[in-house]
């Protein structure tokens, strides 16, 4: 996985709550076989009109913000289905990190397993940042992952949580796996008193 | 100095039966039943080859394909398309390379995967099971933590049997009283949702209990688990009984004999103690839900039939504007009688509503009554042998003469991934799961509600108060 240290970038406004994994990327994407090539159909009924024209009002086709690296996202950000080709579709169009008051579970995880940072920020920052986002002229935000920090155009530093070992595996483009493998005597171990005493399972 | 037990929830048991090992906020826990199929796996198994890893646990992982096949009788041949076709072959290759058990399409245990896990008898109380599949919920009805997982997480499992995973709070949603007439177990789902909102059980695994829960069946309890994702929460669980017990007995992986003895006595350990910490708490009366529809374009805009359309003026904060949204998707304007909103198809399936139990209730409806006319009404058993005890019951006959088309099982209407989809701007009362914008083809119109309430609008063509049938 590619690390994440310090992003530099433009971040796109969608206030919209409640953004779903369909919109992010609806089901007749989901026949592919690979995580790659997904970025063109990202946001693909918001942002193509019936006939596949790109639909001009619709925020990431905007010139200055179709290189955004950045969204800053409405409530519950995510909610849906378990597909991880909505970050695979994020990742492909280029954005790194999604700041909101809130994420559902299991998106919030498919992120971190693909390089993507999401940010949860309070209420009163989010709105700072929406409006940050909403002009071009502020709309480019700093992320320093391994500070947790978020520094605004205007140069103000705004500090965020993050899990330590999700920062850990970020930081150093680290595969779950592998780590877990370290572990695998103690696997091994657990696996058999847990077989003997729930035999059935 | 003897020191008390702490008191734990159902769900606190569960997590300790399961930790290999804790670092700070980060555990590893072991997965006991690791379902599959074919839309969030391919990646996750040519994650293995490219690493030369092997399943670890092949005799603990179940593969069925669900998502992509038809469910019209010509599926062995016709796939819709030429991806499904090759995703669906991907699976097959899989299941087969590595070893795992397998349902294949031609297969009459075959179905949807949230179906088939209970009815083979893989689904145990206590267990941990996972799914690249948010509605893997549904599990959670026999007292067993099961939820979705992303693809990533579908690869971790495979290799290595485990999961890092960080707890979860507990919370409590009681359900006490007396279920009205024409009242079930998708109203009680969506009555929840509706009180919580999406968001509601971010972060928590959902404990449903209180006699009206406790009075479901076992199908009606999956309904209940099915949408705690809707709910925000990654698990909904419910503790075992007697009823849980009489369902999973005898089914072709349950255990047997001395083993089923054994099984029995920890599964009556399961349960929360009386004393023990739920962090959050919701509480509803049983004779306070209605036969309810959504309207929305969120699982959260849910109101009794009785109900209209509301204004966007009557939310506060963000949710004006996604009212506004939801209003002008759906085509429908503030004040509008629900009941006097016409459809146009009619969706009976699902992982929600496609067990025996829906179908028996959609029966008791449409029995000797017609489908009106214009009306694309189908039904799509959960699984091949769902599909073949309706058979068997007469059900199937009873739905085919008051019109509806019986279709092959599979997830079908309910995310549109196979040919079965709604036309723009199409209207559809659906036993499904989700509502959002696009989900059963670009530009249809979804009303999620319980089977009972969708066979009502088949017939009248509107939505319907199941009680006034």
């Amino acid at each position: 996985m590619e690390k994440f240290n310090i992003l530099e970038g433009i971040a796109a406004p969608m206030p919209l709550i409640n953004i779903d994994t369909d919109m992010l990327i609806p089901k007749q994407f989901l026949k592919t076989i690979k995580r790659t090539g997904l970025g063109e159909n990202l946001f693909f009924e918001m942002r193509y009109d019936q006939n596949g024209n790109e639909i001009k009002d619709f925020i990431l086709n905007k010139n200055h913000y179709s290189k955004a690296s950045i969204i800053v996202g409405g409530a519950n950000f995510g909610c849906g289905s378990s597909r991880e080709h909505a970050p695979w579709a994020l990742k492909d169009f280029g954005i790194k990190c999604i700041i909101s008051t809130s994420f559902a579970d299991i998106f919030f995880n498919n992120c971190f397993k693909n390089g993507i940072l999401p940010i949860i920020v309070s209420e009163d920052l989010h709105q700072i940042l929406l409006q940050d986002a909403e002009m071009e002229t502020t709309s480019i935000m700093k992320i320093d992952l391994e500070n947790q920090k978020i520094v605004r155009n205007n140069g103000d530093q705004l500090d965020f949580e993050v899990d330590e070992f999700k920062k850990y595996c970020l930081l150093n483009g680290l595969d779950d796996i592998g780590l877990t493998l370290k572990s695998a005597d103690k696997i091994s171990r657990f696996e058999k008193e847990y077989s003997e005493k729930f035999s059935w399972s | 100095m003897k020191i008390m037990a702490k008191s734990r929830t159902l769900y606190d048991k569960i997590w300790d039966n399961h930790l290999i090992q804790s670092e700070n906020d980060t555990s590893l826990i072991y997965i006991d039943r690791h379902l599959v199929h074919e839309v969030t796996s391919p990646q996750a198994f040519e994650g293995l080859r490219e690493a030369g890893r092997k399943v670890r646990a092949p005799e603990k992982t179940i593969a069925v394909p669900d998502h992509n096949v038809a469910t019209t009788s010509d599926r062995l041949t016709n796939f819709g398309s030429e991806e499904g076709r090759i995703q669906l072959e991907t699976l097959d290759k899989n299941a087969r390379d590595f070893g795992i058990h397998y349902y294949a399409v031609d297969d009459i245990r075959q179905g949807i995967v949230h179906i088939i896990g209970p009815e083979q008898g893989w689904t145990l109380p206590g267990m941990t099971i996972v799914c690249g599949d948010s509605h893997t919920a549904t599990h959670g009805a026999f007292g067993a933590l099961a939820h979705g997982i992303g693809t990533s997480e579908v690869e971790h499992v495979l290799a290595t049997q485990t999961l890092i995973q960080q707890k979860s709070k507990n919370m409590k949603v009681e359900v006490s009283g007396e279920l009205g007439n024409g009242v079930t177990a998708k109203d009680i789902t969506l009555t929840i949702i509706g009180k919580t909102g999406t968001a509601g059980g971010t972060g928590h695994v959902i404990e449903y209990c209180g006699n009206a829960i406790e009075s479901l069946s076992m199908e009606g309890r999956m309904t209940v688990c099915n949408m705690a994702i809707e709910g925000g929460a990654r698990a909904g669980l419910i503790a075992p009984d007697q009823k849980t017990l009489d369902y999973v007995k005898g089914r072709p992986n349950s255990p047997k004999g001395e083993k089923w003895d054994k099984a029995v006595k920890f599964w009556k350990t399961l349960f929360s103690d009386p004393d023990a910490y739920f962090d959050k708490e919701i509480f509803l009366r049983a004779e306070d839900i209605a036969p309810v529809v959504t309207w929305g374009t969120s699982p959260e805009d849910v109101l009794p039939i009785t109900d209209s359309v509301p204004s966007p003026d009557n939310f506060q904060g963000s949710k004006v504007e996604a009212a506004k949204r939801s209003l002008e998707y759906m085509g429908l304007r503030p004040g509008q009688k629900l009941q006097d909103i016409e459809v146009d198809a009619v969706f009976i399936g699902s992982c929600t509503n496609g067990r025996i139990e829906d179908l028996r209730e959609v029966e008791k409806i449409v029995k000797g009554k017609k489908v009106k006319s214009g009306i694309r009404a189908m039904v799509v058993p959960g699984s091949g042998l769902v599909k073949k005890q309706a058979e068997e019951e007469g059900i199937a006959n009873s739905l085919k003469d008051a019109g509806f088309d019986w279709r092959m099982p599979g997830c079908s209407m309910c995310l549109a991934m196979n040919p079965d989809q709604l036309l723009p701007e199409e209207r559809c009362a659906a036993t499904s799961n989700r509502n959002f914008e696009g989900r059963q083809g670009r530009g249809g119109r979804t009303h999620l509600m319980s089977p009972a309430m969708a066979a009502a609008a088949a017939i009248t063509g509107r939505l319907t108060d199941v009680r006034d049938i």
